[in-house]
């Protein structure tokens, strides 16, 4: 069969296999309807598409989701020590009687599925539009997808600065099961929100959230990814930035077999600020990709990309990173660097950075590198007496460092270093 | 203290010879000084010595009190009390001084078979010796060696010399990059850790240090080898004629 035809017979399975659902208020049915049009039109990722080149999405659109094994953790769970409003998903769905009461100063918040069934809501504004906003010109077809399916995840309205953060802690029951999650949040004028994510949700994993940031609010993400070995994440972040807007992101990865991060920023207003950072450890059977697409809609605005992919044992790291400066964004500050630590042959790092840019007056740049561990620096370190499998270790940890230090609360910071010295030391027993 | 002989070095990836045939004995409390030009082998025996991979030793031997050194890894040579101060200290991104520092002590102590030192002793033992050495408490915070002044990366070595208190410090041309009050400030570090135990082979190119640290023996080395050896009025010598005279007397 042709390509094209694969790929819509294809979308047509992935729409029959979950129903859309049903009983909910007229916008939200238009939204579900226009995303069921929007994948029909563009068909299912294929690995002949531009953006899946690198990533084979075979395995997040096969019928069945795969049986992963359970990792018992032995070290603390993220970022549990701060205070955070905690909402627990297990495989996927919301488990109230384990989460706090849902409720903040500060925000609106309830399910997604009650959401939708609202008539007159906020997120109609939201809730598919980012997302569709974002599949030009490049298409995010499990997007779309999951916009047409999900029934999990949840609404958030925050008016003013809140500084107790939500937490979303994705915890696993089944051992194959698929979760589709999606969370529509709308940060209104000066507002401010931490959100929190950890776990690896399901032995497949669909998320995809909508964060719309009006003039001076400010959206702070951090996230962990679990540590399961097998199991397949896909996850899109859309983010639309007004005037003066913040938008902050990190993602640790320490394992998982294949992952997917988009994450999509459109400057809509002047001034603004986007830093998307991603921090990826990967070990034998792991396929990694971040897919970046920052567009520049608006003047003065600065965005930076900072993405940092420790590899070993055949593990696959990929970064594509689009800078897109539209000629009305004149004195864009652009930054953008996506770097590999391969620690044996084997590895790969596979990266595309690309910039495109209309306006004059812009200042641009990128980088890219790939290599092992600095021989010169590991002498240095020995020297001195450390061992080489520790020096090896210090300059692991100061490699990923740099995308690490794009976390702004320190104490969130500090619970992610933890963590990679973690899965540092157990790599060495 | 340090003794070598014979030693033949060369060089894995070039089929290049660099040492020919080095002898040399530096006994406990001394202070020896290699002179050479350009060229004739000294940063390599300071790095054969220190253990740095990319040198094949041919012939020859180079014992620490009778210890092997050439058998075994770096980190193990520093155990044993060797310490390399590096002609060029290596820039470090994301791991601070401090984190080194303490890794390293406490490695070695662990090598030792000596217990490690707690956060506080050690953060007492840093700050005294960083006061004496004009290092303050922002730079023992940043990175290693990122952003420092050439003064600061020289003074940096010799903080991590007095902290580890190796017995045979090797010293490859501290002196380069520094300008007079800097290197002032570098060998009175040096010359406050002299000691009955510990012995110094300080590598240079000029006499001027050598007015600073002053030595018992110096060397000369040229092509490979050590050619002449003599007292502090060695070095004026060189001073003052250059290497030609005694290497035409030599030859």
């Amino acid at each position: 069969m042709a390509v094209p035809a694969q790929k819509f017979e294809l979308a047509a399975h992935l729409l029959a296999a979950r129903p859309v659902p049903s009983g909910e208020a007229a916008w939200a049915t238009a939204a579900r309807a226009a995303a069921v049009e929007r994948l029909t039109r563009m068909g299912a990722p294929h690995r002949r598409d531009e953006y899946f080149k690198f990533t084979d999405p075979a395995a997040l659109v096969a019928p069945e989701a795969p049986a992963v094994s359970h990792v018992a953790p032995d070290e603390k769970a993220a970022f549990a020590d701060s205070d955070q409003l905690r909402l627990v998903f297990v495989d996927g769905v919301f488990a109230p009687e384990r989460s706090d009461a849902v409720a903040l100063e500060g925000l609106e918040i309830q399910p997604l599925g009650e959401a939708l069934r609202t008539d007159i809501h906020w997120a109609r504004e939201v809730f598919g539009k980012l997302e569709e906003r974002g599949q030009d010109p490049v298409h995010r077809p499990l997007a779309a997808l999951n916009t047409a399916q999900a029934t999990q995840g949840f609404a958030i309205r925050v008016t003013g600065v809140v500084r107790r953060p939500i937490a979303f802690v994705y915890e696993r029951s089944a051992d194959a099961v698929d979760a589709v999650v999606h969370h529509v949040v709308r940060l209104e004028e000066k507002a401010d929100l931490t959100l929190i994510e950890t776990g690896a949700a399901a032995s497949r994993f669909s998320g995809v959230t909508e964060v719309d940031v009006a003039d001076g609010a400010g959206f702070h993400h951090v996230r962990t990814q679990g540590r399961d070995h097998e199991r397949l994440a896909f996850t899109a972040m859309f983010a639309r930035l007004g005037e003066k807007s913040t938008f902050k992101s990190f993602t640790l990865t320490a394992n998982g077999r294949l992952t997917r991060n988009e994450q999509i920023v459109e400057f809509a207003g002047a001034e603004g600020v986007a830093h998307v950072a991603g921090a990826c450890l990967g070990d034998g059977d792991f396929h990694h990709d971040d897919t970046i697409f920052v567009t520049h809609g608006a003047p003065d605005c600065e965005s930076r990309q900072v993405f940092k992919k420790v590899l070993r044992n055949g593990a696959v790291g990929v970064f594509q990173g689009k800078i897109l400066v539209r000629s009305i964004a004149q004195r864009t500050d652009g930054y953008q660097i996506s770097q590999g630590l391969l620690l044996d042959e084997d590895s790969q790092f596979l990266t595309k950075p690309e910039l495109e840019i209309y306006a004059d007056d812009v200042k641009c740049s990128h980088g890219s590198t790939c290599g092992a561990v600095d021989e010169t620096a590991l002498f240095y370190l020995t020297s001195r007496g450390i061992p080489r499998g520790e020096a090896t270790d210090l300059l692991v940890l100061a490699f990923v460092d740099e995308a690490v230090q794009e976390i702004e609360d320190e104490g969130l910071a500090a619970d992610v270093r933890e963590r990679l010295a973690g899965w540092v030391a157990r790599r060495r027993r | 203290m340090l003794k070598i002989e014979n030693l033949h070095v060369r060089l894995e990836e070039e089929d290049k010879v660099i040492l020919r045939g080095v002898d040399l004995e530096v006994q406990p409390g001394q202070v020896h000084a290699i002179m050479g030009p350009n060229g004739s082998g000294k940063s390599t025996l300071s790095y054969v010595l220190a253990g740095r991979e990319g040198y094949e030793v041919t012939d020859g031997t180079a014992t620490l009190d009778g210890e092997d050194l050439l058998g075994i890894e770096a980190e193990e040579r520093a155990a044993l009390g060797l310490f390399l101060a590096f002609q060029y200290p290596v820039e470090i991104p994301g791991v601070t001084n401090m984190t080194f520092l303490r890794t390293a002590v406490n490695s070695q102590r662990k090598a030792r078979g000596e217990e490690e030192m707690n956060a506080a002793d050690f953060l007492r033992l840093v700050r005294e010796k960083a006061r004496t050495l004009n290092i303050d408490q922002d730079m023992l915070k940043r990175p290693i060696n990122v952003g420092f002044s050439g003064g600061e990366k020289k003074r940096n070595e010799i903080l991590q010399m007095a902290v580890l208190e190796p017995r045979m410090c090797i010293l490859d041309e501290t002196d380069s990059g520094l300008d007079v009050d800097a290197m002032k400030l570098v060998a009175e570090g040096v010359n406050a850790l002299r000691a009955q135990d510990r012995s110094f082979l300080v590598i240079t190119h000029y006499q001027r240090l050598l007015d600073h640290i002053t030595p018992d023996v110096v060397h000369i080395m040229a092509d490979g080898r050590i050619v002449q050896s003599g007292g502090p009025e060695l070095a004026l010598e060189v001073e003052q004629n250059g290497y030609g005279d005694i290497l035409k007397s030599v030859a």
